[in-house]
């Protein structure tokens, strides 16, 4: 492998990496801040998707697309912990696994309902479509690009709004005291469904931004949700900064696994976090 | 589930007495013949429902257009969801064979299920007729006197594109699927005729089921610059695959040709992408032949959707039925009889005429198509009445 080859396949891993810290952020910063274990995570990521995909049909636009399935998917989010979630507060995670399995089961056969069975494609918007040549013969999408600097704004934004703002203060001080945050005064439900639709938001975006390089299908939200699971795992649960090494770790290591490794690709992820749980046991950062 | 599936037949059951009661006033005779019963193994839910309910629709459609009667006897249609999954396919196929008896069995649409069905089925008073499921086994190695298959082998699908891809002048190429019996069966039949015919197989890149990141792999064939590329995807991953391939910028630098699959019912996802792209196949929409013509509109104006590969398979499920059953004038009782009337039998298929191998395998013309304007286009017949080497039968 040259230089400028392994380059082009750490980018792609980076590339990777970054998209799952982006699906992955929602479901640590739900589970870190309320104690909840969503497994609709995933289904979010699929509504996300299918709704830019409906909305650009109907609305000629990628970019207006992007803005109502955002809405539409925070809305959602309120709704659910407003109806639902706020039932099994008090309750164990069994419960909560009980009630968000049940709605992946809602979601599927909302889309199979609405939108059918066969793979749909989103066109990538014409002002991103072009591509930029790396190598004499790999051109790079520029919209793959655009995919990273998203996630990058987001992580970003994250960073500044949990270190540097007053939700974020009550939403750290959520992390390592519920009572005593109560007990001070905050209005904990009301930051509870901000943080959960934040989180459903997130994941409906992830879903949204790789709608035009992925197939919307049936399941696609199962098959996020266990790459998700590892990044979470490994980077620690309710940890975002733990959550974005593992996601940038995950992404390479992959990367390079399915070029280097063929045959054992597909286990090289869970070896990562085998080895990595032995030595540290609740992920790279304890929340 | 179990549940579901009896529900399903009550109403079947509840549908046919009540169209027998409405018949009865009419036509007396055909009321009193026992009805033929089909038993019906094919996914109505999960990611195979849309090909469960297009190969059923087909089925129906051929039923149909005898009249709803085959040698004056009415026909039963007995269904039940497979759900895709090989684990459920023995028990489900007992019911069929045992509770119901039924006459035929028509499924399943996926191969792994294909695979428990005919070990079930095997000795059993019911013939099986396999209306997609690909696997080289089920006319291969596990061939069965009472399993016929209307679909086709995975080797038939692949084996004309490597004598086609040196006729191209494509000399070193590379080839690409994900690590499951499709896929690889595919790859080996291409690879056959392709190192035949004097082309070289540099790389094999097997990924694992079901994913979908491509971009490393697409990295790599970039640094080996092949002649081309040849690909056995389907479905959602192969929307995927021909829309990342075109914007790593390889398209119009090495050649994607693959197996029809990779533009089977995906190419209005795939948009541009797929513009261009040659595959082989045993059958096209744009097939121009009379019976594709009627069979498309007809199943246009029952269904109110366009017909696809999987209805014709389900069709012609349904037309091998007719022939045999008619042959025997209506008797359903004599197996053998039954057997012997479907391996002479000659289907009138939108995909062209065939016939039955020893395997009970479709002997069937291979299509190159290539995609212009989102259909895929007959270019030529690849091969014409291609028999599949039926390897490891001994009927």
């Amino acid at each position: 492998m040259d230089l400028s080859l392994f380059l082009v396949q750490l980018l792609n891993g980076v590339q990777y990496g970054l998209l799952l810290f982006l699906i992955a952020s929602g479901l640590t910063l739900v589970f870190g801040v309320m104690g909840i274990l969503n497994l609709a995570h995933g289904s979010m990521y699929m509504i996300g998707a299918y709704l830019v995909y409906y909305f650009t049909t109907v609305t000629d636009s990628f970019f207006l697309a992007v803005v109502i399935a955002c809405a539409i998917a925070m809305i959602i989010g309120i709704i659910i912990e407003r109806f639902l979630i706020t039932h099994l507060y008090q309750r164990d995670h069994l419960d909560q696994v009980l009630l968000t399995v049940g709605l992946i089961f809602i979601f599927n056969a909302a889309q199979g309902y609405i939108w059918g069975n066969d793979p749909l494609g989103v066109d990538v918007p014409s002002i991103l479509s072009s591509s930029i040549q790396l190598t004499d013969i790999v051109e790079y999408p520029v919209y793959r690009l655009f995919i990273s600097v998203v996630c990058i704004a987001i992580a970003v934004a994250m960073y500044y709004v949990i270190n540097h703002t007053k939700l974020g203060m009550m939403i750290r001080a959520g992390e390592s005291n519920r009572e005593m945050v109560e007990a001070l005064g905050v209005d904990i439900r009301k930051l509870f469904t901000i943080v959960f639709a934040v989180g459903v938001t997130l994941s409906a975006l992830a879903g949204i931004v790789s709608a035009p390089i992925v197939s919307l299908v049936p399941g696609m939200g199962e098959r996020v949700l266990i790459s998700c699971f590892v990044v979470v795992v490994i980077g620690g649960m309710g940890s975002i900064k733990g959550a974005f090494v593992a996601a940038l770790l995950v992404g390479i290591v992959d990367t390079f696994a399915s070029v280097l490794l063929p045959g054992m690709s597909s286990m090289t992820i869970y070896l990562l976090m085998a080895m990595i749980l032995i030595f540290k046991p609740q992920g790279l950062y304890k929340s | 589930m179990l549940k579901n599936t009896s529900k399903i037949r009550k109403i079947t059951v509840a549908a046919s007495i009540a169209s027998s009661f409405l018949l009865s006033g009419f036509a007396v005779q055909a009321a009193d013949k026992e009805p033929i019963k089909v038993g019906v193994m094919l996914p109505y839910s999960g990611v195979y429902a849309g090909l469960g309910e297009a190969a059923t629709n087909g089925l129906k459609q051929a039923i149909r257009e005898n009249g709803n009667k085959i040698a004056g006897r009415p026909v039963e249609f007995l269904l039940s969801d497979t759900e895709a999954k090989p684990a459920r396919a023995p028990e489900l196929t007992s019911a069929m064979t045992d509770k119901d008896k039924a006459d035929f069995v028509i499924g399943p649409v996926h191969s792994g299920v294909a695979m428990g069905m005919i070990k079930s089925i095997r000795g059993k008073d019911s013939i099986m007729i396999i209306p997609n499921a690909g696997i080289n086994a089920a006319t291969g190695a596990f061939c069965q006197p009472n399993v016929f298959r209307t679909s086709f082998s995975s080797w038939q699908t692949a084996y004309p594109m490597g004598a086609e891809a040196v006729n191209m002048g494509y000399k070193k190429v590379v080839t690409m699927s994900w690590n499951y019996g499709f896929g690889k069966e595919s790859l080996a039949a291409f690879e056959e005729s392709f190192e035949a015919a004097g082309g070289d197989v540099v790389k094999k890149i097997f990924i694992p089921f079901p994913k979908t990141e491509f971009q490393s792999y697409l990295t790599e064939i970039a640094s080996i610059k092949p002649d081309a590329v040849f690909v056995f995807f389907a479905g959602g991953g192969s929307v995927k695959f021909v829309k990342d391939y075109e914007a790593m910028g390889l398209k119009d630098k090495i050649p994607l040709i693959g197996s029809g699959f990779l533009t089977e019912g995906t190419i209005e996802a795939q948009g541009e992408a797929a513009e261009g792209l040659l595959t082989t196949l045993h059958y096209a929409d744009s097939l121009d032949n009379p019976k594709n013509k009627t069979f498309r509109s007809q199943y246009q104006e029952l269904y109110g959707k366009p017909a696809d590969l999987y209805a014709v398979q389900g069709y012609d499920a349904g037309q091998l039925i007719i022939q045999a059953v008619e042959a025997t004038s209506g008797n359903t009782a004599d197996k053998d009889a039954l057997i012997k009337a479907m391996e002479s039998a000659e289907i009138d298929s939108p995909r062209g005429q065939f016939h039955f191998s020893k395997a009970h395998n479709p002997i069937q013309n291979i299509y190159l198509r290539k995609v212009e304007n989102g259909e895929n286009v007959v270019v030529k017949t690849a091969a014409s009445s291609l028999d599949d080497p039926a390897r490891g039968c001994k009927l």
